[in-house]
């Protein structure tokens, strides 16, 4: 069963005077468990499928089902929903709220989807020790290391139990040693079941899904 | 958690928050104090008229009581007329003048009334006893300090001091039975209170049945305006004041005062969201990545915007509970500048504290708070999410 199918999918934008045709219609389909890694040159349009998938954009033509929902079209207040309890985030730069603890930020979309206080704080330490900051629960993002703070925000992505996991540059930040050990991690979570889709320049991270889509263009050219 | 992230959010910056929470309190407190001082003095005129229970007033036509020097003839007369009318369940009649005792070289000048001590309304015995014989008078502790008289001292009082002859109209000698504070005194001024016909008779015979105010009491407050209407009729040459004709006469010489408050109230409240919006729309201007990760991850755009207001409501709370301690701190230290005012009596307070104004004044600061938080949350909050991530991660 397919979690992810796109069709014919552009998205253009200004940028200053000119106008920019990201993506040029794209067409294809992931299936439930996949882990999907798109690559390309810098500016093929990678991110911005990334952020249709993840209905933090609007696509200009096409569509996008994630599990049977169509993203494009939706309104504000529906789109927001529908990213709180299908899709988790994992960006490049960690993003983790500076003045909660590890296990706050996880429990920060539990929060909105309103679990109540015992439920995601016995969820979050779950989560932390499924990543491995079991015993980090309690520091505070500036007191963690690069590779910790991704593995936070590794299990708040997983903190509603999402359709799929998109990351953007997850180790793009990371040296060599802390982007290998998000690398294993990504393929823990895959074998355990998540559907994950990563953009990514990392060729290690790469390798490691089960398929690439190659973009050039704002067109997939290949996978 | 909306909570615990605002409460976190306000602490990351500490002496910030903490600046501007005293910047509202400054705003708190001025607002506070204008509020306070727009009704307080109306208040505390208006709790003085009737803190003896006197709701009418009678004084020389076109005048206020002690307004002028101005006299009422026929007093005896006038008090027989108001006693023949049953609403009317007290009448005390009182005469102004001033006294001097002459001491070796100096000469003390005070104040005096010329009351009935049985229903006068004009003061309070601290000790000894009222001036109830012909040949007693009583002062309050500026008299007795600058006399230096005792209780049970007998003094040389006169009146009617002429400065081309240098004599007196009458000279009478008084003993000091009581200590007495004058309600409607003020500051450091000297005043005694003796009986009605002593001060008369110590006038000469031009002021033998004179007085220059009558207070009444009236048997219910419904029918004070009607014995008022009955009073002006029947009794020529005399203005009867109620207390609401009083107040609204205060009310128009006020009236320039109460617009200085207003606007300066206004300024204040003006000045405190002002704070609020700047502190919100810089602090939300350095959070646009966080803010705009948390509308990735699924947060609402109302539960963003309830969060930054929170964040507002948390300053001006702050603020505003700082700012009144210290607008009730600034507003004492005021009113006792204001209140040594020359002739003005010294139980009046500039600034009242009503509870009801205080909380208008808080409620209309924290509104303000959340006013303040709205604009730039909502904002944030609306920005496009893939675009402003890109921004902010060229950035």
């Amino acid at each position: 069963m397919n979690v992810v199918e796109a069709k014919d999918l552009a998205r253009d934008y200004h940028l200053g005077v000119e106008y920019v045709h990201a993506l040029r219609g794209v067409t294809f389909a992931i299936p439930e468990g996949d882990y999907v890694a798109i690559v390309g040159p810098s500016g093929c349009g990678k991110s911005t499928l990334l952020n249709l998938l993840g209905a933090i954009d609007q696509p200009t033509r096409g569509s996008v089902n994630i599990r049977g929902n169509s993203v494009a079209g939706m309104r504000d207040r529906e789109a927001t929903e529908f990213r709180l309890r299908n899709i988790g985030f994992v960006f490049q730069r960690f993003y983790l709220m500076p003045t909660l603890t590890a296990r706050e930020n996880v429990e920060l979309p539990m929060s909105e989807a309103g679990l109540g206080r015992a439920e995601r704080g016995e969820r979050a330490r779950e989560l932390l020790s499924y990543v491995g900051l079991g015993h980090r629960e309690r520091h505070r993002p500036s007191e963690l290391s690069g590779g910790e703070q991704q593995r936070v925000a590794i299990a708040r992505a997983l903190a509603n139990k999402p359709a799929i996991l998109l990351a953007d540059e997850p180790t793009g930040e990371l040296d060599a040693k802390t982007g290998a050990e998000i690398i294993g991690l990504f393929g823990q979570l895959n074998s355990d079941g998540t559907t994950i889709i990563v953009v990514t320049h990392d060729e290690d991270l790469a390798s490691a899904a089960r398929r690439k889509i190659h973009m050039r263009d704002g067109l997939i050219v290949d996978g | 958690m909306r909570f615990a992230l605002a409460w976190s959010s306000l602490r990351r910056h500490g002496t910030r928050t903490l600046l501007a929470i005293l910047g509202v309190a400054v705003a708190a407190a001025m607002l506070l104090d204008m509020v306070m001082m727009s009704t307080g003095l109306r208040e505390s005129f208006r709790e003085l008229l009737l803190s003896r229970g006197f709701q009418l007033r009678l004084a020389p036509k076109g005048t206020l009581p002690f307004d002028t020097d101005a006299t009422i003839e026929n007093s005896s007369a006038i008090v027989a007329t108001l006693r023949s009318n049953p609403r009317i369940v007290i009448v005390s009649a009182v005469l102004g003048g001033t006294i001097h005792i002459p001491l070796g070289d100096r000469v003390v000048t005070s104040a005096t009334l010329g009351v009935d001590p049985a229903v006068q309304g004009d003061y309070e015995l601290l000790s000894g006893r009222d001036p109830l014989g012909p040949n007693d008078i009583a002062g309050n502790d500026d008299f007795l300090r600058a006399t230096g008289a005792k209780m049970g001292d007998t003094l040389e009082v006169a009146t009617g001091y002429d400065p081309q002859l240098r004599t007196y109209a009458g000279s009478r000698r008084l003993v000091v039975t009581g200590r007495v504070r004058f309600l409607y005194g003020a500051a450091n001024q000297l005043a005694t209170a003796m009986r009605l016909e002593t001060l008369q008779e110590m006038g000469g015979p031009d002021r033998r049945d004179d007085a220059s105010l009558f207070m009444m009491k009236v048997r219910n407050d419904s029918e004070v305006e009607s014995t008022r209407d009955w009073i002006e009729k029947t009794v020529p040459g005399v203005s009867a004041i109620s207390t609401s004709t009083a107040l609204a006469q205060v009310d128009q010489r006020l009236s320039y005062f109460r617009q200085l408050a207003l606007i300066l109230g206004t300024v204040s409240l003006f000045v405190g969201f002002l704070l609020v919006t700047t502190l919100m729309t810089v602090s939300v201007n350095e959070r646009i990545s966080e803010i705009t990760v948390m509308r990735a991850l699924g947060v609402s755009r109302v539960h963003v915007v309830q969060q930054i207001v929170l964040e507002g409501i948390f300053i001006t709370i702050g603020g505003a509970i700082a700012g009144l301690g210290l607008g009730l701190l600034t507003a004492r230290y005021l009113n006792g500048i204001l209140s040594s005012f020359p002739g003005l009596p010294v139980a009046i307070d500039f600034f009242l504290f009503q509870p009801k104004a205080a909380w208008m004044s808080l409620g209309l600061l924290s509104l303000s708070g959340i006013a303040a938080g709205i604009y730039p949350s909502y904002r944030a909050a609306s920005l496009p999410i893939a675009t402003t991530l890109r921004q902010e991660a060229i950035a």
